[in-house]
Order: C-alpha cells, then sequence, then structure tokens
C-alpha cells in the first residue's frame, strides 16, 4: 500500500521486492528457507548460515492488507479452526492451503526448518506443529524463551537460552544448511544491528518534539519493518533507517507533522500513547479515525513487539549469543505485567501523552491479556483518560467501525475536557518546543 | 432568562431537559423513539417546552398568591389534562388514518364489519385513557401515545369485538407508524384554555390566579439560547458536530450534577450499558460499554415484558414479590425468552422467575463495571431502566456483596433524564 512517497518507503519496498524475489528462486539458487516468529527472531542467526527467512505473522498481517485474510480465514475454518483461533494461524494456514501465494503474488517457497523461538506468545507453538503437519519433512528447531516473570532478566536464563542455542538451534542450522556456525560471521552482522537499532531509537525518540514528526504507530509499523523482519544485521537496514531518520530529522526541523495517507498532518490536537496492535484489515480507515482528529500516536507499545530498544539494549558483536538470548526475553510480550505498566508509564510521561488507548485484539491473547488491569493501573497512576476499543488482527469480521467510532468520540471528548492536563518530566532536553 | 436545552436521543426513548442559565431543571418532556429521529427529538423537545411553561407558571402563580392554595397539586391536575387533550388530538389522528386505511381490507365485508366496529371501540378507548389521566394514573415519563392507545384499544377488542381482534390490530399496526413519525402542532394556550374548565371543582377557584400569569408565561421565548444532542442517535440529529456530546460525557456529568461526589457511574439504557468512571470535577477517566450483545439492557426486559404479556413498568414490582430467584442464564435475550418459558412449563412462579431475569440483568451490568475498574465511591445509577425496583435491589445487593456495605447509591427519580441533563449542562457551559 502507497501511503508516502518519501525515499525511505520506497527504498523499503525494494528491499522487500528482493527479498520476495530471492525467496521466488530458491529452486534455482538452492538457498534453504527457514520459517520463524517476529518476537525475538534471530535473523542474524538465519543470514550467518546464508538462510532465507519467511514471517507467518507478517504474511498474514500483508493479507489482511490486501484484504485476502477473510477468504483465508475462513478455509481454516473449513478445515476445522474454530472461530475463536488466533486469526493470523488461521489467514497463514489458509494461504498456504490455497498454494502459499505471498503478498508480492509470487509463491513462497516451503520451510527447509521451522524456528520455534516462542516469546511472549504460546501459540507458536501450536502453530508450528500445524506447520509441521502440512510439511511432514521439515526439520524443527526449537528454543524455548523463559518468561520474565519476575521483572527481570536472570544470567541463568541466558545461559539457559545460550545453551539451547548450542546444542539445539545451531546444531539444526548445520544440519539443514550444510554450513558449519562462524560466530565471526554472526558477530558481524550484528554489528550493522546495533547500528540500526541506534537509529531506530533516535527516531521514535522524536516523538518528544511538538508537533510530533512522527506517528509512532500507524506510520510506527512501517518504521519497524525492516528491523524486526529480514533485514535486520544487513547494510540495507542501517541505510534504510539513515534515510528515515534524515526524513524525521527535517520534518523536525520544519516543525511538520508526521506524514498520512492524506499528507502532512495539519495540527496536533491530541498525543496519545497506544497499546495493543492495529487493525490490519482496515488500516487506512482505521488510522483516519484517528489523523482526521488531529490525534497522533506519540508512542505504541506495538512497535516494541519485535524488541524492545529504550533501556538500552542493543545486540552485541563482543557476545553473539548471550545478546540474542537478551534480546529474545526482553521482547515486549514477554515482559511481565509490572514492566510493561512501566514501559508505557515511561512513555506517557516522556512524550508527553495526553491520555492511553487500548487496542484490544479479539484473537491475540499475548497481548490482549492483563490489557483492563494495566490500564487501570495507569489511569490511577496518572489521573489520565483511558480508552479502549476492541478489533482484530486479520479477521474483518470483528472490525466494527460504528462501535469503534462511538467509543472514540467519547475518548477524544474526555481529551478535550482535559487538554489542560499535561503530564510533565523532568527528564526532557531543551530543545523540545512546549 | 436564557434557557438551555438538551436531548438524549436514545433507542428507545427520545428525551429532552431545559435548564436555566444556573443549571436547573425547568421542564423535561420524553417520547419513544421511532425511525424518524427527527420527529421523535422535536416532540421531546416540544414536551420539555411545555413542562418549562408549567414550571415557570407554576412559580410565577406562586408568587402572585399568597393564599396557600396546595400549588402542586393543582398544577398535577391541569398537566394531565393538558397531556390527555393532546392524547386526545393525536388520537383523533391516528383514528382517521385507520378509517383511510380501510382498503387494506381486501374483503369488503370484513371491512365493512371492521369499519362499523371502529367508532364504537374508538369511543371506549378515549373515555379510558380519559379516566385514566383524570386519575392521575398516567406517567408522562412512561406510557406514551402508543403504549396508552395499544393497551386501551386491546382491552376494547377483546370485551366487544373478539372476532375482529387480529384484523383490528392489524389496522392499527399498519396505520400507527406513519401517524407517529408526523409531527403534530399543539398550541400550548389553546389547550390550556381548554384544560382550566376542567380541572376538578375544588381546583376552580385558582383558575383566576392561572389566568393572570399565563399571558406573561405564553410570551416567555423557549427557544433554546443553546444546545447539546446526545445518545445513541446523536448523529442523525439535524445538529451541527459542535451541538453533539458522546452520552458517555453527558450521563457522567448528568450524575455529576444530581451527586458530586459521584465517581462511578452506571447508566443501564435501552440497548447498550454503560460502566463510566468520573473525576471529582465530573470528567470521565475511563468507560467500557458492551458491543456485540445488547443482552443486559432495558430492551432485554421489553423483551421478557412481551413475552409475559404485561407491561414493562410491571416487572420490577412483580419481581420484588419473589420468593427467590429462579437460575435464569444471562448470555442472550432471546435465549433467556425460551429459558423464561421453560420455567413456566416447570411450573416455576412468575414472581421467581422475573427475580432471575433481573439478577441476570444485573450481573450482566456487573461484568462491565469491573471491566471498568469496580465501583468507586459514591455509585450512581442512570437510565431509564433504573427507575426498576428490582434492578435497584439487585444493584444494591450486588455492590454491597462486592464492593463493601460503605458504599454510597443513589438513583435520582429523574435518572432517565441524565443524559439530555448532562447534555443541557454542556450547553449551559458555553454561555
Amino acid at each position: 500500500m502507497e501511503i508516502q512517497k518519501e525515499l525511505s518507503m520506497v527504498k523499503q519496498k525494494q528491499m522487500l521486492a528482493e527479498q520476495f524475489m530471492e525467496l521466488s528462486q530458491v529452486r534455482e539458487t538452492g538457498r534453504k528457507v527457514c520459517y520463524t516468529f517476529v518476537p525475538g527472531n534471530l535473523t542474524e542467526l538465519i543470514y550467518a548460515f546464508d538462510m532465507l527467512p519467511v514471517y507467518p505473522e507478517i504474511n498474514s498481517l500483508q493479507s489482511g492488507m490486501r484484504k485476502k485474510s477473510e477468504e483465508y480465514i475462513r478455509e481454516a475454518e473449513d478445515i476445522g479452526y474454530s472461530e475463536d483461533v488466533c486469526s493470523y494461524v488461521k489467514c497463514d494456514i489458509g494461504m498456504m492451503l490455497q498454494g502459499n501465494i505471498g503478498p508480492t503474488g509470487q509463491q513462497l517457497p516451503p520451510p527447509d526448518l521451522l524456528l520455534l523461538s516462542y516469546t511472549g506468545c504460546f501459540v507458536f507453538m501450536k502453530w508450528f506443529e500445524n506447520l509441521k503437519h502440512l510439511y511432514p519433512n521439515t526439520e524443527i528447531a526449537m528454543l524455548h524463551i523463559p518468561y520474565q516473570e519476575a521483572g527481570k532478566i536472570e544470567p541463568s536464563a541466558v545461559k539457559y537460552v545460550v545453551d539451547q542455542l548450542k546444542t539445539e538451534v545451531i546444531p539444526k542450522f548445520e544440519k539443514v544448511s550444510g554450513q558449519k556456525f562462524d560466530i565471526d560471521r554472526l558477530a558481524e552482522k550484528l554489528k550493522l544491528s546495533a547500528k540500526a537499532e541506534e537509529l531506530l531509537v533516535d527516531i521514535f525518540d522524536s516523538a518528544r518534539h511538538r508537533p510530533s514528526p512522527i506517528d509512532a504507530y500507524f506510520g510506527g509499523v512501517y518504521y519497524i519493518g525492516p528491523i524486526f523482519t529480514a533485514f535486520r544485521g544487513s547494510e540495507d537496514c542501517v541505510d534504510y533507517y539513515k534515510e528515515l531518520k534524515s526524513e524525521v530529522d527535517y520534518r523536525v526541523a520544519h516543525k511538520l507533522g508526521p506524514i498520512t495517507p492524506d499528507g502532512y498532518m495539519e495540527k496536533e490536537r491530541f498525543r496519545l500513547v497506544v497499546e495493543g496492535p492495529p487493525n490490519w484489515t482496515h488500516f487506512r480507515e482505521f488510522w483516519k479515525l484517528f489523523y482526521g482528529l488531529g490525534a497522533v500516536f506519540v508512542s505504541s507499545t506495538y512497535t516494541r513487539v519485535g524488541g524492545v530498544y529504550d533501556d538500552g539494549f542493543r545486540h552485541s558483536p563482543d557476545s553473539p549469543l548471550e545478546s540474542l538470548a537478551v534480546y529474545c526475553m526482553g521482547c515486549y510480550t514477554n515482559r511481565n505485567l509490572p514492566q510493561r505498566i512501566d514501559l508505557m508509564e515511561r512513555c506517557l510521561k516522556r512524550y508527553q501523552a495526553d491520555g492511553l488507548l487500548v487496542n484490544s485484539i479479539k484473537s491475540c491473547n499475548s497481548f490482549s491479556a492483563g490489557q483492563l488491569v494495566m490500564m487501570r493501573d495507569l489511569e490511577e497512576r496518572l489521573a489520565i483518560p483511558v480508552g479502549f476499543i476492541e478489533t482484530d488482527l486479520v479477521d474483518p469480521r470483528y472490525y466494527s467501525f460504528s462501535n469503534i467510532k462511538n467509543r472514540l468520540d467519547s475518548f477524544f471528548q474526555m481529551l478535550e475536557q482535559r487538554q489542560t492536563i499535561r503530564v510533565s518530566d523532568d527528564t526532557l532536553s531543551d530543545d523540545v518546543v512546549v | 432568562m436564557k434557557v438551555f436545552l438538551g436531548i438524549d436521543l436514545g433507542s428507545t426513548t427520545s428525551k429532552a431537559v431545559i435548564v436555566d442559565a444556573d443549571g436547573h431543571i425547568i421542564g423535561r418532556g420524553i417520547t419513544n423513539t421511532r425511525s424518524d429521529y427527527a420527529v421523535a427529538a422535536r416532540i421531546a423537545q416540544t414536551e420539555a417546552e411545555f413542562s418549562s411553561r408549567f414550571t415557570l407558571l407554576k412559580r410565577a402563580v406562586a408568587v402572585r398568591s399568597a393564599n396557600g392554595k396546595n400549588w402542586e397539586a393543582i398544577f398535577d391536575s391541569l398537566e394531565n389534562r393538558f397531556h390527555c387533550l393532546q392524547f386526545e388530538l393525536r388520537f383523533d389522528d391516528l383514528i382517521a388514518a385507520m378509517q383511510a386505511n380501510e382498503a387494506s381490507v381486501a374483503d369488503a365485508s370484513l371491512r365493512s364489519r371492521m369499519m362499523a366496529a371502529l367508532p364504537e371501540v374508538a369511543v371506549e378507548v378515549k373515555e379510558t385513557v380519559r379516566k385514566r389521566f383524570f386519575a392521575n394514573e398516567v406517567s408522562a415519563t412512561s406510557q406514551f401515545f402508543r403504549d396508552l392507545f395499544n393497551a386501551a384499544y386491546m382491552r376494547a377488542l377483546e370485551w366487544s369485538h373478539p372476532e375482529l381482534f387480529d384484523e383490528m390490530v392489524a389496522l392499527y399496526d399498519r396505520s400507527i407508524n406513519p401517524v407517529e413519525n408526523r409531527e403534530m402542532q399543539f398550541n400550548f394556550h389553546d389547550l390550556v384554555q381548554q384544560a382550566l374548565p376542567q380541572l376538578p371543582q375544588e381546583y376552580q377557584s385558582a383558575i383566576a390566579d392561572i389566568q393572570a400569569c399565563l399571558k406573561e408565561i405564553e410570551a416567555f421565548d423557549m427557544t433554546p439560547a443553546d444546545y447539546v444532542g446526545t445518545g445513541y442517535g446523536r448523529q442523525l440529529l439535524p445538529f451541527q458536530e459542535k451541538h453533539i456530546k458522546s452520552e458517555i460525557l453527558c450521563h457522567a456529568m448528568g450524575a455529576h450534577a444530581c451527586f458530586p461526589q459521584t465517581r462511578t457511574v452506571l447508566d443501564i439504557g435501552g440497548q447498550d450499558t454503560k460502566a463510566i468512571q468520573v473525576d471529582g470535577l465530573g470528567l470521565v477517566t475511563s468507560f467500557q460499554m458492551n458491543d456485540r450483545c445488547a443482552a443486559g439492557c432495558g430492551r432485554y426486559l421489553g423483551y421478557i415484558a412481551d413475552e409475559m404479556n404485561i407491561n414493562v413498568g410491571e416487572l420490577g414490582p412483580l419481581a420484588l414479590k419473589a420468593g427467590y430467584a429462579a437460575n435464569i442464564c444471562s448470555t442472550c435475550t432471546v435465549f433467556a425468552g425460551a429459558e423464561l418459558r421453560e420455567h413456566l412449563n416447570l411450573g416455576e412462579k412468575k414472581e421467581n422467575i422475573l427475580a432471575g431475569l433481573h439478577q441476570a440483568i444485573v450481573q450482566r451490568a456487573f461484568g462491565l463495571i469491573a471491566r471498568s475498574g469496580g465501583v468507586r465511591n459514591e455509585f450512581t445509577l442512570t437510565g431509564g431502566v433504573a427507575r426498576n425496583p428490582a434492578v435497584r435491589k439487585y444493584v444494591t445487593d450486588m455492590v454491597h456483596q462486592n464492593y463493601g456495605r460503605d458504599i454510597t447509591i443513589n438513583t435520582d427519580p429523574d435518572s432517565i433524564f441524565m443524559g439530555a441533563l448532562g447534555a443541557s449542562l454542556f450547553a449551559a457551559r458555553r454561555k
């Protein structure tokens, strides 16, 4: 979907086109394919074995944006998947049943390896069990990521994950790819990852400005594309973020708001933080409900689902496997509720938000569980208005425009009433215009 | 004096409230919502204007005459007669429409029997309703033209023409909707002049005082200085965006105005239930409302009343007579109807079933409250369903059980007008 004409967008499209082209040519090139998940993905490791990654979640969301998801979901329901099963899973299974045609219209190759690194989502395990039935001869590598129940990453947990990488994951990669593991190769990629991560943090932090030069949710989902999927650890990825950063810097210098499908947002009326993924089937319509009223998202938890970098974590070439382990455990949905509340509180303060919105996803338990508790806690801690809407990832049957609009009308009017309330934060730097 | 108007266009009823510049209510109007929302809104507004004129008239008369008369009772009587005259004008319109619809009956012999029966039935209906108005039995906030006519018409048919019952009811069904969607013009002056001589003998001496103040009140300009519309149908009101406000904020504001210590509001309306948390200024901090399913709302009670063939207003008092609450699953209005019949077949008492149904509604609403953050002190119940005494009983029980006995529970007699009151206060604040 063409939403902005900036160079970064064009570059991302090119990168994706090349990736899908490579995937469509594996029969000729002989490259091996690894299916894996976004949260806590081991993309650098996949490339360290010259394999190509495929992310079923991304294919599902792309299907949602291309209005194909309902057909795929029905296909999966026809063979017995219940109405309550995660719609990403059903969409992905339905797409495979219909020939595995990817978002670019090219057929995706079957997996040679299913890398299950489940992080904060227990459906992933069942998802790949089902893929194993579809592709019975495929190897599976399983990486168990401990949940941050105690709110911190224990050294023993890092060791536990690293041990699995050494004894389970890497040997499977070696077997499938026929290549020996080269830690220096991995380290090289991680060096590039850290560079891109540094840029990404700066880009999202630009929302401190007024007006915010970015929409950290609707724009944010594009900004996280390269780093959370097939490109982290590549020069291309670093170049993408350099370009994006220069565009954001330009908007800051010219006091411009984010770019929406209708051009620059002219007047910033409300600054919001949002918890939960967006709806993909009505993405533009959903976005317009906000930008049409001058509401901009200054921060979102969804853009941290593939990794949290705010607290200083970077992939490290000095301790490659350990940093992969910490990365996996640090993902947003692998954090406990108090950690998620603290993170949102920091965002609400740092980005001087007027309110918090929760978009609760009908078929996503890993995100939705606990949202009401978190919402209530933040409402009490910060005395800010909180709003709650419900949609789904890619099942259009759960998107009711009038229900959402009705709730948002009330929410925006609550914000209007409290326009005077601002949460101050003494960590703000001087260059922020208030 | 400036007046401000708030209109709450709900899924079942449309309400209007007029307040003065200090935010005090001077008039209320209500009608059933119909397919033409604008007509419903205008009728509610007109009724609120009439109600305001009566309020102002009563105040003026009380000031003028220090003769110790019971002006409350006199004005109750006067307003009842005024409403009865309004009923009769609408009634004439409906009977004329039913006569005009005679061609819809294909069988000539049936048609002529129906048309012969209609005037006779009409006289009976008019007389029955008039008696009810004059005996102060009609509540302007719960019985609308359609309900009053319907109840009396059915009874008259059963009594005098049971053989024509189905056909005559079908004729009414065909005629009522177009009549309801037409706005009827009423002249306040003319109706008051007709109503005054109908006052009971003991109030006749008050007429001179009323007449003396009437001119000034009739001349009073009731055009609102500002107005705000809210409710489920607010987007359909012929108002500009700046005159539209969310019902969540309006209910919170109305509840806050009546009970300033309110922190949690539960509004049970016709088709949605809202749990709202407010701060000390009456500003909403969060809310939850039902979607995808309207079980547990006013419509549920309406449906049950239809199933039991009783008036919706009778449900609560009947449920309070229960020995215990029968177990009713609270998940679906339609299935609740089936459950109701099942219990009746098993010989369960009506009262116990109704108690169970009321409890189920309240349990459902408390699910929403829990999602919105629970009950904080004080707790205010709003919406039409708040008038139901059995709902109030189970709400009180649930609050005490789940949130402690220290919670103060408020219900205003004007609970159904809370949204409209909040809207009028938003209008008044913009002055």
